[in-house]
């Protein structure tokens, strides 16, 4: 069999990035694959779709159920879901208390520990928080796991913004490791000349806009009901962008270390695009009315 | 007060009246405390029965834990190998508390070295502390390799030794080829021997890892031994004499036999013995490797097995006769050699001893705690001897050492009236002595404080500590002596029995009174 292949997902808060793992992944196991999503994020919404559940149980909540991860077996936290899916959820506090970081560390050796990483399994992916804001959310890239990124993005500002941010982080791990950027995948957000931009920021990263996921509602309709577009509605057309997706990524031989660029490259791109305009200081700190009694008065 | 042509330590200077009076005055005044009436009733209610009964539903709190944190144990693992500097990197507090630790116990100088993270490094990350750390103490110390660890504050924080290091090694702070094996040490999880563990994997991937090409099983005619988290010295030592009486060559797995007991010539032995570079480097080559504390090594285990691919015997601790045998008679079965006569003498020296001492053992009632491989080996051991263990407390034990215990002590009719306590801590313990006296407590100095304790009820409920285990702070030298093999059975049989004879001495000193039994032949 093939080796394991394990794959990080990236990607500004709120973008998508669960959704698209879920639909991808379903999509990867429908053509027969093996897979395993690790939910990085104390939310724990990383595998309700797959389980049509609201919220697995996840590694931490049922730790500090049992006094300590020790306590555990695997089969407390693992679950297994639509297409023979194995989900886990790493868990973390309460929004303002404790340390998330640290459950995703913990989560993984316990998972690495305990043996969840078995022979037959051909994808694991890890669906992590928005930002890697401290070194906790930086596991899933250390050497010998993740060894390939993709980051989920739209052409929002702050969302490629993000994805910037995300490539300077991989790059400090890249250096020492064997980790890298694998591509952008551009869930829509309808914006103007949305792919145009992603491909240019992807090249500007050295990287690759690896698909363009269109936005439409059918993935909304299946997420209501807990489940992924490909089980809901194989038919429909988005299943296909979502198989279209999963097989790039089976396909894909783009693995590079990312290049990335400065702020004001990246407002000049976004210029370029006609996203933003050129900087003119005379509106900056005005309000919408004391910009109309400008225009007025010339 | 204190006079200068006649200085005294605090005990006896704090009995003068003058002392006893500023103490009382100070409690009178300044205190608030409540009345001598009120302390020794709630004294005498921790004691009891009902007492135990909430002691025991404790739930979030833990009183004198009986074990401590992962560095320490991978620290104790490092100093083990040839001109090896110990790194931890973490805050300079946790790293002054593991020397202190060690050097209370062994009475010698230990170095480890901290790059001491502060507030900055715990909001950036500790790269840049690893990246001058190392520049520094590659430089200092004439260091062969740097072992490095983690304290909790790396830990929470996701510091990546892998990435850090490799950047250290890119940008230069440290030469590419220099040897820098680590581990992932977090002290909230497991205790000293997990980390003891941990490091020993650490540093057999790092040598051996990538370079397995040219191993096999057998190819250089030794057998490896992992010591696990060891701080007997006799212990090193006696492991080494019976192989070199077997004419076995060996490489023991991490040695720190020398560095912790470096003579008094006048100079600093920051360095002395231990494992090279070159014995890690072969160690796969090895028959197989024997794991003298197997509950506590899963994690060298599985990489022993899974890279080197050795079939790693299934053996207990060598402590006792019965467990010494299989281990003797393992390495003779591994290596083909026939275990001498020698060591066949040694053996029934010790039965001859423990023929000799039975009748004042048999039948005592023995609590103990300790680590989980040294717990279980000396169960077996009192059992051996014919003395009645009764509670068994392991507070880093699992629940594999749970039933490991069970299933022994199942098997001796001196194990029926025991119990096994995994996870619970030297205030339960002193419950158990009080409902339950037993006639010794085994264990490291911490149990002074239940000897105190049953003492302060009445002489009749005293429970008298016998001091084995880690740490010995307050006797000297008892780190240099043996409990494996058929000596430190012998050694632990001579500390068990002479323990028994000197209570039964005390007991019988009274001129007139008890002295009909105060005899000169035991």
């Amino acid at each position: 069999m093939a080796k394991l292949r394990q794959a990080a997902i990236y990607g500004k808060g709120g973008i998508g990035k669960s959704t698209t793992t879920q639909n991808l992944v379903a999509a990867l196991a429908e053509s027969g694959k093996k897979v395993m999503i690790v939910g990085c994020d104390p939310k724990a919404d990383s595998t309700r779709l797959i389980l049509h559940a609201k919220a697995q149980n996840s590694v931490m909540e049922l730790a500090a159920e049992a006094g300590s991860v020790e306590d555990l077996e695997l089969e407390d936290v693992l679950s297994v879901g639509y297409g023979g899916i194995k989900c886990v959820e790493s868990g973390g506090p309460e929004p303002g208390v404790g340390c998330a970081g640290r459950g995703v560390i913990t989560a993984i050796n316990f998972l690495e520990e305990e043996g969840a990483y078995t022979d037959d399994l051909d994808f694991v992916f890890y669906d992590v928080l928005g930002d890697v804001v401290c070194g906790g959310f930086a596991m899933p890239i250390r050497e010998n796991k993740a060894q390939e990124i993709y980051i989920v993005c739209s052409g929002e500002m702050m969302a490629m913004y993000a994805a910037n941010n995300i490539a300077k982080g991989i790059v400090k791990y890249a250096n020492s490791g064997s980790v890298r950027l694998a591509g952008l995948i551009c869930n829509s957000r309808n914006t103007d000349r949305e792919d145009e931009l992603i491909i240019a920021l992807a090249e500007k990263l050295g990287s690759q806009m690896i698909h363009f996921i269109p936005r439409d509602n059918a993935v909304q309709h299946a997420e209501i009901r807990r489940m992924t577009v490909i089980e809901f509605d194989p038919t429909h057309k988005q299943a296909d962008e979502y198989r279209a997706l999963a097989n790039k990524i089976v396909n894909n031989k783009k693995f590079v270390i990312p290049t990335p660029i400065t702020m004001d490259e990246l407002e000049a791109l976004l210029m370029e695009f006609g996203i933003m305009e050129v900087e003119n200081t005379a509106i900056i700190g005005k309000t919408a009315a004391e910009l109309a009694a400008d225009a007025l008065a010339a | 007060m204190q006079s200068v042509e006649d200085i005294k330590p605090c005990f006896p200077l704090f009995r003068n009246d003058e002392y006893k009076q500023t103490i009382s005055n100070k409690r009178v005044s300044f205190e608030e405390g409540y009345g001598p009436d009120k302390v020794e009733e709630t004294f005498l209610w921790t004691t009891s029965q009902e007492y135990q009964e909430l002691n025991f539903k404790r739930e979030a709190l833990t009183v004198n834990p009986a074990k401590t944190c992962q560095p320490l144990g991978s620290s104790l693992c490092g100093l083990g190998f040839h001109k090896a500097l110990v790194y931890v990197h973490g805050s300079q507090g946790c790293i002054a508390y593991f020397r202190t630790y060690f050097n209370r116990h062994f009475k010698e100088p230990v170095a480890i070295i901290a790059d001491s993270m502060t507030e900055d490094a715990a909001v950036f990350g500790g790269q840049k502390n690893v990246h001058e750390g190392l520049a520094n103490a590659a430089k200092l110390y004439d260091a062969e390799m740097i072992v490095m660890s983690t304290t909790c504050i790396a830990e929470v924080i996701g510091d990546d030794l892998n990435a850090f290091i490799g950047n250290a090694r890119k940008e230069g702070h440290v030469p590419e080829g220099f040897p820098i094996p680590f581990a992932h040490t977090p002290s909230f999880v497991g205790s000293h021997v997990t980390g003891w563990d941990n490091m020993e994997e650490g540093i057999l991937r790092y040598f051996t890892l990538n370079h397995m090409e040219d191993k096999a099983p057998g190819k250089n005619g030794k057998i490896n031994i992992v010591p696990g988290f060891e701080t007997y010295l006799g212990n090193f030592r006696v492991i080494k004499r019976m192989l070199q009486e077997m004419d076995v060559a060996f490489t023991m797995l991490s040695d720190p036999e020398e560095v912790l007991d470096t003579p008094a010539d006048g100079s600093f032995t920051m360095y002395a013995g231990g494992t090279t570079q070159d014995e890690v480097k072969d160690a796969p080559n090895a028959h197989t490797t024997f794991l003298l504390q197997p509950l506590q090594l899963d994690k060298t285990k599985k990489f022993v097995e899974g890279t080197w691919n050795h079939e790693v015997p299934k053996l207990n601790i060598p402590m006792g006769v019965e467990w010494t045998d299989a281990w003797l008679m393992k390495v003779s079965e591994v290596t083909g050699k026939p275990i001498p006569a020698s060591l066949t003498r040694e053996r029934g020296r010790l039965l001859d001893m423990m023929t000799d001492s039975h009748a004042w053992l048999h039948g005592k009632k023995m609590a103990l705690y300790g680590d989980p491989d040294f717990v279980m080996g000396l169960t077996k051991v009192l059992m051996e001897f014919g003395i009645e263990p009764t509670h068994i407390v392991c507070n880093n034990g699992s629940k594999k050492w749970k039933k490991a215990m069970e299933a022994m002590l199942a098997e001796s009719p001196y194990g029926a009236g025991a119990k096994v306590y995994p996870g619970a801590d030297l205030w339960h313990l002193r419950s158990l002595c009080f409902t339950d006296k037993p006639d010794f407590l085994i264990g490291n100095s911490y149990g002074k404080y239940i000897q105190r304790d049953t003492l302060h009820k009445g002489e009749d409920f005293e429970v008298p500590l016998i001091r084995l285990g880690f740490p010995i702070f307050d006797r000297h030298h008892l780190h240099r002596q043996t409990t494996l093999g058929y000596e430190g059975t012998m050694q632990i049989l001579t500390t068990l029995t002479n323990a028994v004879l000197e209570r039964l001495d005390d007991k019988t000193r009274g001129l007139g009174t008890t002295d009909y039994n105060h005899d000169l032949v035991r």
